[in-house]
């Protein structure tokens, strides 16, 4: 694995630097890999902008901090657009796609787009609360450079008990979108890719 | 001795450096902590009040740092292997008490996960300018130990290590972490408890009256009593004589207060700890510490990749400071570069132990966030013309 640098953000409340957290510890600890975490938040406890950064890599990350992303999961507008414009040309940039416009992005970038609506999925589930789940899914599938059982196993380690049943439903309804996604291939810039298509 | 299993949490962990300290300090053998939580040190004390039930221990939340800083010395007094866990504020209001702690050589942990300041500053982001603090806080004389550990790894492993220290030299020390450190996640593995040295308090062997609980042995250490054996003895403040006792004259003062100062700096040559890397052939040094010190990795790897001959030394132990190195890396290099989130702390120490032989260019930053390593790089590059 290439170092590989993923920013994650969004509202407080949503996960995101939970998702983070289960990706590092797929990495490092099932994959024997490396992986840092870093994280930006505010005082509120939700709904305030919240972001995680998470380096993987071959050998020992150094530099703590995510400086153009090969990959941006966002999860708010406000996020989209902050964040977007860092994002590596050439990069992957997943959006919950019921939270986030895209639009206005700098058309000289090429990117790929994958959407998501991973709030729906996590109510159609009953649990709003484990959209970051469906979003670890359809990132393991989408991007691959996780192993999916470690990742699954990371999901497990991570929750509480009584909603780890419903969190590796969350992840496998978010995987299997992903790889229909992955197969597609993403979408143009400009162009937003739907779960539904 | 090796470490008592019941506090060590064998296996490989994802956690961030503050739940890392925590876990180094139960491995140690710590079984108190007092605190008054602040950002963004709290996770230290959450965790810790969290499982040092499970082993046989106290956390109290106090009522502010001044108390939480005296209860620990006296559960340390009391037998315990103690710490404290703060961030700038409060380190300023334990000042007194880390006086008292090098005053009556109580063995025990000051951690300081640094935010920007001065006061309220910046509570969630980070600096490393408590560093003369950390050294010159309290009043009088006295010589401290301090550590810079830069990953979630060294947030356990040194941990360890200052309780040790306290222990070996019965002394406050400071672990001086940073923000980033604290809350940053990577993998920490911790070893069996048999695979952990811990270095126990030294109890006197002496009887009961022929025991002085201030005369330092050869190593200028004093031994401690076990409490409740008998052992009759005094603990203050006050300058006192060897049996503990105030003894307010000129001649006990100097004979205590230089013995303060020496035990620490005679033995810096063991105590001191830096990573070196590529100093042989380097005609400029940066010097760093904490996280610091990785922002500062990539730049020097950039600066080699380019051909330019740039060493590192990264400080373990800021205090002692490893003045000896420096000065003999300052009569064959150019310059150092001292990058560190505040306005020039650690760069002065450089620039008096280079005694003038090589040029030390501070690299400031007021804190809030990182370095970029670019910046390091132009000051490598600016440096060596």
């Amino acid at each position: 694995m290439q170092l590989t640098e993923i920013h994650i953000a969004g509202f407080g409340g949503q996960g995101v630097i939970l998702s983070a957290m289960v990706l590092g510890k797929a990495a490092s600890i099932f994959q024997k890999r490396f992986a840092t975490v870093t994280q930006n938040f505010g005082p509120e406890a939700r709904g305030g902008a919240c972001s995680a950064q998470l380096i993987l890599s071959d050998s020992a990350v150094l530099y703590p901090y995510v400086t153009h992303p090969d990959i941006l999961v966002v999860m708010s507008q406000e996020a989209f657009n902050r964040f977007t414009p860092e994002l590596k040309d050439g990069g992957t940039l997943v959006v919950e796609q019921d939270l986030v416009r895209v639009t206005g992005l700098d058309g000289k970038k090429t990117i790929k787009v994958f959407g998501i609506p991973a709030t729906r999925i996590a109510e159609g589930l009953g649990k709003k609360m484990v959209l970051n789940s469906v979003m670890v899914g359809f990132f393991t599938a989408l991007t691959q450079l996780l192993d999916a059982d470690a990742v699954r196993r990371a999901v497990s380690e991570s929750v509480p008990p009584i909603f780890r049943e419903l969190n590796l439903e969350a992840f496998e309804q978010g995987f299997k979108q992903g790889k229909v996604a992955s197969g597609k291939g993403g979408t143009e810039l400009e162009l937003q890719y739907t779960a539904e298509d | 001795m090796k470490a008592d299993p019941r506090g060590v949490l064998t296996g490989e962990h994802f956690i961030d450096g503050d739940h890392a300290c925590c876990e180094g300090a139960l491995a140690a053998g710590a079984r108190f902590a007092a605190g008054y939580p602040i950002t963004p040190s709290t996770e230290i004390v959450e965790r810790f009040a969290a499982r040092v039930p499970t082993v046989g221990g106290t956390f109290i939340q106090m009522e502010d740092e001044l108390a939480a800083s005296i209860t620990l010395q006296g559960a340390v007094w009391g037998g315990a292997k103690a710490f404290t866990v703060t961030s700038g504020p409060g380190f300023s209001l334990m000042m007194e008490h880390v006086g008292y702690a090098a005053m009556t050589e109580t063995p025990c942990v000051f951690v300081d996960v640094q935010r920007g300041g001065p006061s309220t500053g910046l509570p969630t982001l980070p600096a490393q300018a408590d560093m003369m603090q950390a050294r010159w806080g309290s009043h009088g004389d006295y010589a401290i130990i301090a550590l810079c550990p830069n990953s979630p790894q060294e947030c356990f492993d040194l941990t360890i290590k200052a309780f040790n220290l306290a222990e070996e030299f019965r002394t406050p020390v400071m672990f001086m972490m940073d923000e980033v450190v604290g809350h940053m996640t990577e993998k920490v593995v911790i070893p069996p408890a048999d695979r952990i040295e811990i270095i126990p308090r030294k109890y006197t062997q002496k009887p009961a009256e022929e025991f002085l609980p201030y005369k330092g042995n050869g190593a200028m250490v004093p031994e401690m009593a076990r409490t409740g054996e008998g052992y009759k003895f005094h603990v203050t403040g006050l300058t006192h004589d060897e049996r503990g006792y105030p003894n307010m004259t000129p001649q006990i003062q100097d004979k205590l207060v230089r013995r303060l100062q020496n035990k620490i700096q005679f033995a810096a040559d063991r105590i001191t700890l830096c990573e070196e890397e590529n100093l042989s052939d380097a005609d400029v040094v940066v010097v760093s510490y904490g996280i610091t010190s990785r922002v500062a990795q990539r730049a020097i790897d950039q600066a080699r990749e380019r051909g330019l001959r740039v060493g590192k030394l990264r400080l373990i132990t800021a205090w002692p400071f490893p003045q000896e190195r420096i000065r003999e890396l300052a009569g064959r290099v150019k310059a150092f570069i001292v990058p560190e989130l505040n306005l020039g702390q650690m760069a002065l120490e450089v620039e008096r132990a280079a005694l003038g032989k090589a040029e030390t260019y501070p690299l400031t930053h007021a804190g809030g966030g990182v370095h970029n390593p670019e910046d390091i790089l132009r000051a490598i590059v600016e440096a060596r013309r």
